[in-house]
């Protein structure tokens, strides 16, 4: 079930406070959070969000396209480990 | 012998069940908008006068996405997701379920056929 539309998006409010202050400096500077569930707001646009996966922090570009979605959907926790492709297994042999 | 939107000839049927022959109408949508031409479900295509197709025809075309449109607005989507290097666009292009499914058994629609790796054989009895 989705989220009550009352409550709006659920936006991490120290994250949003940060993004505005640089704003106002006009500073780039890459901002750690471990808030992978807060959705991006347009306020983001522009800016280099370091996202923890669990591991360590991956550096994320928002662009115009990633508003609404979250921030985890970019930094992703899982390493994808593929099997040997066909030729490799019969070169072996 | 009847043409709505594009290619769509369903005949023979009723039309509740001739409009979802069309992409991006189901039987949901096909009862709204016969409800809203004031066309009864249960008419055979055939039967409908060029009138009635007509309104059926107006309706579609004024207020649903449908076909070619819809096709293209659902791939650009895709592309999006895939563009913007999202978990669900890394899914699509490996082409594995999108939407937290396990894939340890199963996920057949996505996965395709199943290709069978040469596993362990089996292990020689005793003695």
């Amino acid at each position: 079930m989705g989220r009550s539309t009352k409550k709006g998006p659920f936006i991490n409010e120290k994250l949003l406070k940060k993004i505005r202050s640089l704003d106002r400096t006009g500073e780039k500077r890459v901002v750690q959070t471990w808030a992978r569930s807060s959705v991006i707001p347009p306020e983001f646009v522009g800016h280099t969000i370091a996202v923890h996966n669990g591991n360590k922090f991956i550096p994320v570009y928002i662009t115009e396209n990633m508003v609404g979605h979250k921030l985890g959907e970019f930094a992703f926790t899982r390493t994808f480990r593929s099997h040997r492709s066909r030729e490799a297994t019969t070169k072996r042999r | 012998m009847a043409r709505i939107v594009g290619v769509d000839i369903p005949d023979n049927k009723r039309v509740v069940v001739a409009l979802t022959y069309i992409y991006g109408i189901g039987r949901t949508t096909s009862v709204k908008i016969l409800q809203e031409a004031g066309i009864d479900q249960n008419e055979r295509v055939k039967d409908l006068t060029a009138d009635q197709i007509g309104r059926i025809r107006s309706i579609i075309e004024n207020s649903y996405r449908v076909e070619g449109s819809l096709r293209t607005e659902i791939s650009l989507s895709i592309k999006r997701l895939k563009d913007v290097g999202s978990y669900r666009g890394w899914r699509h292009r490996r082409g594995l379920p999108v939407r937290g499914q396990r894939t340890k058994t199963n996920a057949r629609t996505r996965k395709g056929p199943k290709k069978t790796v040469a596993g362990k054989r089996k292990a020689p009895g005793k003695k």
